[in-house]
């Protein structure tokens, strides 16, 4: 029987080295020593072993990490009865994997993620069959007690969102899916664009039947090449086979989509400058009201989306809201695609239950700092979101829990820091940051920021230290409270927390005059 | 696509051929950013007689256009080197020495950030996320990602291609 051997053809697996692995593979196929065929899948989200080379056994499948062209003869030869020291075993049981709870990523890593067929054979659109039958305000409602909340950030209620697009009136309303995923820490995004585009598809279909849309664009990052040309590729598949176009599903129902891609800009994740960024213009946030869901896209209603909000709908239609809101805590329910990076020794991609907590992240499943030095700080929730020490890592992760604590989930993206970490550094970054990216509309932000940069360096240069932290803290309050969007009004987060929980990291004294010379 | 923003691949300008391109892609709906980015690849850069074609052919005003091209961090206003160099400086990089790592290379390509080496072999950049915060430090060259990245992997791969 021909073998199923998988490389990954994520980019954290590419960055890695796996089209070399996948070539050596290719390369003992051909040299007909074995029956095999090579299926390029998504990442698993077990980054540190990547490239993962996974062989399909009836027990399950075999990993092998992390694998150089180099081990590819041997580990083939060996087999998956035998043995090689890479060999990690079942995929499926390692601990990492086995203590999620995969649903918005239960097919990432498993499946190719162009085969529609695999899709299908996995689950893949039995949430959008069971749309089709359904009256529009009955899938609306069904995303709604299903108690998601929008991924990207905010955690705004997306069958509210979804109900108020259903209200309007209009000639055309459209489907924009925000994959500008620009907040260090994070790349789940990416991994489903990479690894299962068709469930991003599927969501944004049933978004278009739920509140009238036919057209959708999914707006990527231009860091983010390999990403975009997946999904064109999984868009010209889906309109093959009719997924998409004039006959959904052989419906009487319409949906198409586009990829577009961004240009380098962070602002453009906020929801109104990728709009205005969509329609051609400088990527300037937009004044709210109104809200892109009455006027959004051309002027037209429309549902603005993270792409983990609208990936997770699939299962959500397909398994029913309960089966979604069972998970959870609080407010916030369901699961959350957790990302582990920076210095951390596992780092990763973990969806679990919300509730959580820190401690279990960075130490169970992460396995502490890569660098083998205690874990001082962490950044949750991204360029924005705080700087939180060791004391503060038992908060369960969820929406409100965060909030309680100056903190926030954001998209989920946590980054690692050990003890060689300066936080007046930090928060000096977060300013600086925040002025390459403001999009120049607003005071607070455009100027703000750049004066913090600047107050910061002279703390760090010992001047006037007690004075200037209070320039700083009345600063922030100015960009917390006057900011247009949450680029200016959530800088002060990472800045404040800083100064907060790491205080003897801006107690500077001013160099030794003979030192300065 | 993407990958290929390096000059040796551009091609040098040709009005006709430009024309072509905004053509086809103007009934898009929101053109500009799918057109600038389609010069952007084909000719290495934005230029001002870009400008001047894709305001004609959209019937925009230079300033609009040129507005939206200064906006974006992507769009170049002149050709960058044979290899470009994105280096990650945002925070997960940066945790993992991303810093030591951006000195380095400046000083081993002799040129800072934003700048391209006088043979027009190199240019440098910086990037905020490459979406590989697990796998710092990361860079991209020529459109490809490199994870755990060191001053000797990345001159080796600028090197090997010279």
């Amino acid at each position: 029987m021909t073998m199923r051997i998988y490389v990954p053809s994520d980019s954290a697996a590419l960055s890695m080295g796996a089209d070399a692995v996948a070539h050596a593979v290719s390369a003992e196929i051909k040299s007909g020593k074995l029956d095999a065929k090579l299926v390029r899948n998504g990442s698993r989200g077990l980054l540190w072993l990547e490239p993962l080379l996974e062989i399909e056994t009836p027990q399950g499948r075999i990993g092998y990490g992390p694998v150089k062209p180099s081990d590819v003869k041997a580990i083939l030869a060996a087999g998956p009865a035998g043995e090689h020291p890479l060999t990690l075993g079942l995929v499926e049981a390692i601990p990492y994997l086995a203590n999620q709870q995969r649903l918005t990523f239960a097919r990432c890593g498993i499946t190719d993620p162009l085969s529609l067929e695999d899709y299908e054979a996995h689950g893949g659109l039995k949430g959008l069959r069971r749309a089709l039958d359904m009256a529009p305000a009955d899938i609306v409602k069904e995303v709604t007690d299903s108690g998601l909340r929008g991924r990207g950030g905010a955690g705004f209620p997306t069958g509210i969102k979804w109900k108020t697009v259903l209200g309007c009136e209009a000639d055309q309303k459209y489907i924009v899916c925000n994959a500008d995923e620009g907040d260090s820490g994070t790349f789940s995004d990416r991994m489903i664009m990479e690894g299962d585009p068709f469930a991003l598809i599927e969501g944004m279909a049933i978004a278009g039947l739920a509140v009238g849309a036919t057209r959708g664009y999914v707006y990527i990052r231009s860091e983010y090449p390999h990403a975009f040309a997946q999904m064109i590729r999984a868009i010209e598949i889906a309109r093959a086979k009719n997924l998409l176009g004039v006959t959904v599903l052989g419906s009487n129902r319409i949906f198409d989509m586009e990829a577009r891609l961004g240009a380098g800009a962070y602002i453009c994740g906020e929801e109104t400058s990728l709009l205005e960024s969509l329609e051609g213009r400088r990527g300037q946030i937009r004044f709210k009201p109104p809200l892109p869901a009455i006027e959004g896209l051309f002027g037209k209603p429309t549902v603005v989306n993270n792409l983990i909000s609208l990936a997770t709908v699939p299962v959500i239609l397909a398994e029913g809201a309960n089966h979604y809101k069972d998970f959870g805590m609080g407010r916030s329910r369901g699961t959350m695609p957790i990302q582990l990076g920076g210095n951390i020794k596992r780092g990763g991609l973990i969806e679990r239950a919300f509730g959580l907590t820190l401690r279990e992240l960075i130490y169970d499943y992460g396995g502490g700092t890569y660098s083998g030095r205690p874990v001082r700080a962490v950044q949750v929730g991204g360029p924005l979101g705080a700087y939180w020490p060791e004391h503060l890592f038992d908060v369960p992760l969820d929406y409100e829990a965060f909030a309680a604590k100056g903190g926030m989930v954001g998209h989920g993206g946590i980054v690692v820091f050990d003890d060689s970490v300066d936080l007046a550094k930090q928060a000096r970054f977060a300013f600086h940051f925040c002025a390459i990216e403001s999009c120049g509309k607003c005071t607070p932000c455009r100027i703000g920021s750049t004066r913090g940069a600047e107050t910061i360096d002279k703390i760090m240069r010992g001047e006037r230290v007690v004075q200037n932290i209070d320039v700083v803290k009345d600063l922030c309050e100015t960009m917390r409270d006057g900011s247009l969007c949450a680029l200016g009004g959530l800088t002060p987060m990472p800045v404040m927390s800083a100064m907060e929980h790491f205080p003897e990291d801006f107690d500077r004294k001013p160099a030794l005059p003979a030192a300065a010379e | 696509m993407l990958g290929k923003d390096r000059v040796g691949l551009a091609k040098a300008w040709d009005a006709a051929a430009a024309r072509e391109i905004a053509e086809k892609l103007k009934d898009l709906e929101g053109p500009l950013l799918p057109i600038l980015h389609a010069f952007n690849e084909h000719f290495g850069f934005v230029s001002d007689e870009a400008i001047v074609l894709v305001a004609d052919v959209l019937n925009l005003t230079r300033a609009e256009v040129q507005g939206v091209v200064g906006f974006y961090h992507d769009f170049r206003r002149q050709p960058a080197g044979h290899h470009v160099i994105k280096v990650c400086r945002a925070e997960a990089c940066q945790s993992m020495g991303s810093e030591v790592l951006a000195e380095r290379l400046e000083r081993a390509l002799g040129i800072s950030f934003g700048d391209t080496t006088p043979d027009r072999r190199v240019t440098l950049e910086e990037v905020f996320c490459l979406g590989n915060c697990a796998l710092s430090p990361n860079v991209m060259i020529n459109g490809e990602l490199h994870g755990r990245a060191d001053e000797a992997k990345v001159m080796a791969l600028v090197g090997a291609g010279q």
